[in-house]
């Protein structure tokens, strides 16, 4: 079985130095980039059914700048076989439609049982490339996941998706492409022989021509929408600091909810 | 006729959901103007009564009939009726709720279409060169407005961000019929499950009672659900809580949970770490309690408590109950 995982690396949310450059885009330089969380999810459940299955190799594919790499030894170091990196200086500024016609794109060149990616970024939380990729590569989309369970001699793939009151059981032919959430489980921690092991795995490099991209259809040039302006939050109020016993407490905080028309 | 189109998502029990009736609300106050017309779009097996709530918000509706739904998953076959449609009468703006289904609808409905998408809107104005979307990002660090290039895209509304208030007059309903085969492959539900917790959603609660490690283990949310019960909320959880297995992942908010919008966060011996901060911080009132009065969450809550949780959420409870009885 062959797993392809879209990793993405995200400024680190805990490093607080998110920030946007003067042109309105992500300033990179100013935090390190993480794995996105969600991704490790997926990528654990990878690990754990190429391990169960005995054979197999997971693939991570990663639309990035050029210093992925660094980011990416992350998680092969965590158990994946192999990376593949599309990069290009047109496709500075791609928006979510280019992000997912570019990965689109690049699935074509790669052969696959199954394709994961986290539900949503925690840069860009729009949570609309894999169901834009799963649309454009015409494959059979399940979403939400809190299982996955492949079932290699039917060559299906079910999965339980989390829903506003419960669970659907999806059931699809391989391959397909499933988004994926916590609910898969935590992600390992890279030991130290993975993290050697890392070092000397292939990462290979696409560019916009190897994929049949045309530059001008992504980046900057080829974007749907633009950030027009920006602006720190309004600060919230002084905080109350109420150290009162717990009765008095109760009171206060029922007198400040009355005040808000809360309660 | 162009104009703005907002797409109306149906509730497995077939009503409107309450996340439709905010971006229909936002719909028609991008088009106050009066230049624009409002449509709402409601796709799936039994789409009337959900397109008859819709219509109490906006003056046309089109209800399109589509069996498939009905046992298959929705948004990949909804995104494709859309697109149909959107193709033969061009509106400049598709509103889409910002939740899971609409997340999986706006992707693909985006990459069918090509229309770019401003994602997790709070706030959206109309201006000549189109709409502008407000957005909250870097988990609240930082407030941005974004536009569509062409003046034309999708834009997903996070819950929570207006309140839903019905038109003064009721508008029409118009049938549409399905047009043409569905290309992409279609997913089937072989079986649903019920949550694994009768909790309510945290979604588009008004009010959320939220416990972290602090609540020290299963037991503890007994009280934290008191809480929510009295103050007619639904209950969170951090990502520690979630992951000690003291409650459901379907209530955890955070950085890989859920985003809430609140008008009451109540945070019982959560210490605000960046991580859960991302998910709660808009709330409109945030109250703390906490033993550490150092804890991250004294800096942007409204009002801290400092003491046990345990025992000021009792006092708590027991003034509640004295109010409503």
């Amino acid at each position: 079985m062959r797993i392809v995982v879209l990793t993405k690396p995200v400024p680190d949310p805990a490093s607080g130095g998110e920030r946007l450059g003067p042109d309105g885009r992500l300033d990179r330089a100013n935090s390190p980039a993480v794995v996105n969380g969600n991704d490790e999810y997926v990528l654990e459940k990878a690990l754990k059914l190429i391990e169960a299955a005995g054979e197999g190799e997971v693939i991570l594919l990663t639309m990035a700048p050029a210093t992925a790499p660094e980011t990416m030894r992350k998680a092969l170091a965590m158990g994946a076989t192999r990376g593949v990196l599309v990069s290009d200086p047109a496709l500075a500024g791609s928006d979510t439609v280019a992000t997912a016609r570019v990965l689109a794109a690049a699935l074509s060149t790669l052969s696959f049982d199954l394709v994961f990616a986290g539900v949503d970024t925690s840069d860009g939380t729009a949570g609309v490339v894999a169901p834009g990729v799963a649309a454009l590569a015409g494959l059979p989309f399940l979403s939400y996941a809190a299982t996955i369970e492949p079932d290699a001699a039917a060559q299906t793939v079910r999965v339980r998706r989390i829903t506003a009151d419960g669970f659907e059981v999806l059931e699809a032919p391989m391959p397909a492409i499933i988004s994926g959430t916590q609910a898969l489980g935590e992600p390992r921690y890279p030991s130290l022989k993975g993290i050697m092991a890392a070092r000397s795995k292939e990462i290979t490099t696409l560019s916009l021509a190897d994929i049949g991209i045309e530059p001008s259809a992504v980046g900057v040039d080829g974007a749907t929408t633009k950030v027009t302006d920006w602006r720190a939050p309004a600060p919230r109020g002084a905080t109350e600091v109420v150290r009162e016993a717990p009765d008095e407490a109760a009171k206060r905080i029922v007198t400040l909810l009355a005040e808000r028309r809360i309660i | 006729m162009a104009g703005i189109w907002v797409h109306g998502e149906i509730a497995r029990d077939g009503s409107l959901t309450k996340l439709s009736t905010e971006a229909a609300t936002l719909a028609r106050s991008i088009a106050a103007d009066g230049a624009r017309e409002v449509t709402g779009v409601v796709i799936g097996a039994e789409p009337a009564a959900a397109a008859e709530a819709l219509a109490e918000f906006v003056p046309r509706v089109l209800a399109l009939t589509e069996p498939m739904t009905a046992d298959h998953a929705a948004g990949m076959i909804v995104a494709q009726r859309l697109a149909t449609l959107v193709a033969e009468r061009q509106p400049d703006v598709i509103l889409i709720g910002a939740g899971p289904e609409g997340r999986d609808l706006a992707g693909a409905l985006s990459a069918l279409t090509g229309l770019g998408v401003l994602a997790n809107a709070t706030a959206v104005r109309a201006t000549s060169d189109g709409p502008v979307a407000t957005h909250s990002v870097f988990g609240g660090k930082l407030i941005t407005e974004s536009a569509l290039v062409s003046g034309n895209g999708i834009i997903t509304v996070r819950p929570n961000s207006v309140t839903a208030e019905p038109a003064g007059t009721a508008g029409s309903v118009e049938v549409v019929a399905a047009a043409g085969d569905l290309a992409q492959p279609a997913v089937p539900i072989v079986e649903r499950l019920p949550a694994e917790s009768k909790a309510a959603s945290i979604d588009d609660a008004r009010i959320i009672v939220a416990g972290g490690r602090g609540v020290g283990g299963p037991e503890g949310f007994g009280l934290i659900s008191d809480l929510a019960a009295a103050l007619g909320g639904a209950v969170g959880a951090t990502r520690a809580a979630v992951d000690s297995g003291w409650i459901p992942y379907s209530q955890q908010i955070g950085q890989t949970g859920k985003i809430v919008k609140p008008q009451l966060y109540l945070a019982m011996g959560i210490s605000g770490a960046i991580q859960h901060k991302v998910g709660m911080q808009t709330a409109s009132t945030i109250v703390a309690v906490n033993r550490d009065p150092d804890a991250p969450i004294a800096d942007f809550a409204d009002m801290i408590v400092i003491g046990d949780l345990v025992e000021v959420g009792q006092a708590l409870l027991a003034e509640l109950r004295a109010r409503s009885g």
